[in-house]
């Protein structure tokens, strides 16, 4: 199958179900269309309020909240997780003391920090890094612990025997090999990011997509709903997108990527 | 060229000393059950300076086990590991070594995984990325200098794994089998490039390899061990062929058969039965 037989196929889906949904709630085919609009909204009035906005030039303002919210939580949440991990990897005693706490905060669902976060930190941005802290440190840091514990043995020989001390070491053996492991789950912190800061919006705020989901359900306006549903469905996947980018700038030494990057 | 006169003038220091002093080693791991696995039995072994020394014997008899022990990756559980006459502690500074896996780091192009050992010993970037590219040259992967390892085939990250180890001038040269994963041909061709090598700049050499033909086509000297467990030096044969070599046409000439009949008569009731212990051991 070409590319372009592929694009088709795929527009195709997202037509035919906007076309059922736009039938569904504006003809009497499938049911009521008054009941069926209510809770599922009209695509076309759906389509009108995200221009709205954009038109208006409000839905920048909550964009920039929640991207700065996720932005801020993957860089903390990363760098944070680079340290403990490669800390903990390089002392085995301490990760073997710390090990059950680790399994323990991680095992804990996020969302019910949000509201101790949102008293700690107050109702701004920052309960929503908080938030966002806690789910990108524990990928980004079980993944740098992983990369530094697997790193072949026979790579590390060499570097060993080629005369790298410890820090040589850490610099062109351990590090590469953590990054990599942590590239490799860019996709999965970057999503996390964006989930924490908007579920810290939802359960508190005055700003940010999730604040805009909010306030539209609050008062039964499932046309905002959906909006800003697909609004941040199409923010998440430039956001995505922006990270393949990335990926495979950092990862060419991959047999993969390199592969459809090169050739 | 500085380097070359270092070289030159350890090399002459060194001369007539040996590079390598095995005294009555004795290797061992501790098993999951609490019990020791004796994979060397007491081992005596003298490399000296500019010897080319191949060590051969059936897989699993501890042969790269010997290696380890020589570049200090290993320690001894008895005896004593010399090298130019100093005991060895820590690891092996004199030694380079070529693992039998591949061990380039995938993050590196081939030219500053080549470079990287100049690199960390202080030398500039770009003095040592000179001097990378001119091994990258002797080793026939000029046109390959900006590829990352998995866009290599495995004989060329032989190359440029032997480049790497070589451009810091080791005086002592260890080889784990090398060319074991690379077809007939290409390990006739890595053969001779590694002939040639040496034979600019002489180093002491341990090649450990499974196979005979290999091993008399490229030594001084050729070691046989038994199978393990506790394997131990069952022959040591030095090999009277005139250099230079050529690795394909020496299997041709009459002296290579002989000494090859030599060394496998002498040889192949003992390989034999050891095969049989192990094959005992493993059902």
């Amino acid at each position: 199958m070409n590319r372009l037989t592929l694009i088709g196929l795929q527009v195709l889906v997202a037509v035919v179900t906007l076309v059922f949904w736009h039938i569904a709630s504006t003809t009497t085919l499938i049911g009521n269309p008054k009941t069926i609009s209510f809770f599922f909204a009209e695509p076309l009035a759906v389509g009108k309020r995200m221009v709205q906005w954009f038109m208006e030039g409000s839905i920048w303002y909550h964009l920039g909240i929640t991207l700065t919210e996720a932005a801020l939580a993957f860089i903390i949440g990363s760098l944070g997780g680079v340290i403990i991990g490669f800390w903990f990897a390089r002392k085995p005693l301490l990760a073997a003391v710390f090990d059950p706490y680790v399994k323990a905060a991680n095992a804990l669902p996020r969302v019910v920090l949000a509201p101790i976060f949102a008293l700690w930190l107050g109702l701004g941005i920052w309960s929503k890094v908080a938030l966002g802290v806690t789910l990108v440190f524990f990928i980004v840091f079980f993944n740098v612990y992983q990369g530094v514990k697997e790193v072949s043995p026979a790579v590390l020989s060499n570097a060993r025997m080629l005369g790298m001390n410890e820090r040589q070491l850490l610099r062109h053996v351990y590090m590469p090999s953590a990054l990599s492991w942590m590239f490799s789950s860019l996709h999965t912190s970057v999503g996390f990011a964006v989930v924490g800061a908007v579920v810290g919006e939802y359960l508190g705020s005055a700003a940010g997509l999730g604040y805009l989901i909010h306030e539209a359900e609050s008062v039964f306006d499932v046309t905002g709903v959906f909006a800003g549903m697909f609004v941040l469905m199409g923010f998440v996947i430039l956001v995505d997108w922006l990270v393949t980018l990335v990926e495979n700038r950092l990862l060419v030494w991959r047999p993969k990527t390199s592969v459809i990057s090169n050739r | 060229m500085t380097i070359a006169q270092t070289t030159t003038s350890d090399l002459n220091e060194a001369h007539g000393v040996n590079a390598v002093e095995l005294n009555g080693i004795r290797i061992a791991f501790p098993l999951p059950d609490g019990g020791t696995y004796e994979a060397v039995g007491e081992t005596n072994l003298v490399v000296s300076d500019r010897e080319f020394v191949a060590i051969v014997g059936p897989t699993g008899c501890g042969k790269s086990t010997l290696l380890n022990a020589t570049a200090g990756l290993l320690k001894p559980a008895q005896g004593q590991v010399r090298t130019f006459s100093k005991p060895l502690s820590g690891l092996n500074k004199h030694a380079g070594y070529l693992f039998q896996q591949d061990s380039l780091m995938p993050w590196k192009t081939a030219i500053d995984n080549v470079a990287i050992g100049l690199e960390v010993a202080g030398t500039s970037r770009r003095e040592a990325l000179e001097q990378a590219r001119a091994w990258l040259g002797k080793v026939g992967l000029a046109a390959f200098a900006d590829r990352y390892p998995h866009m290599l085939s495995g004989g060329q990250r032989k190359r440029v794994g032997l480049a790497q180890v070589l451009i810091r001038h080791p005086k002592i040269l260890l080889m784990d089998e090398p060319f074991g994963p690379l077809d007939a041909q290409t390990r006739l061709i890595m053969g001779d490039l590694l002939l040639n090598l040496w034979s600019a700049d002489r180093k002491a050499v341990m090649f450990v390899t499974h196979d005979l033909d290999e091993a008399i086509g490229l030594a001084d000297r050729v070691i046989i061990m038994s199978a393990g467990p506790s394997s131990r030096i069952i022959g040591n044969y030095t090999i009277p062929l005139a250099r230079p070599r050529n690795m394909a046409d020496i299997k041709s000439e009459p002296q290579f058969h002989e000494v090859h009949r030599e060394i496998w008569n002498a040889l192949k009731e003992e390989v034999l039965k050891g095969y049989r212990q192990t094959e005992e051991v493993q059902s």
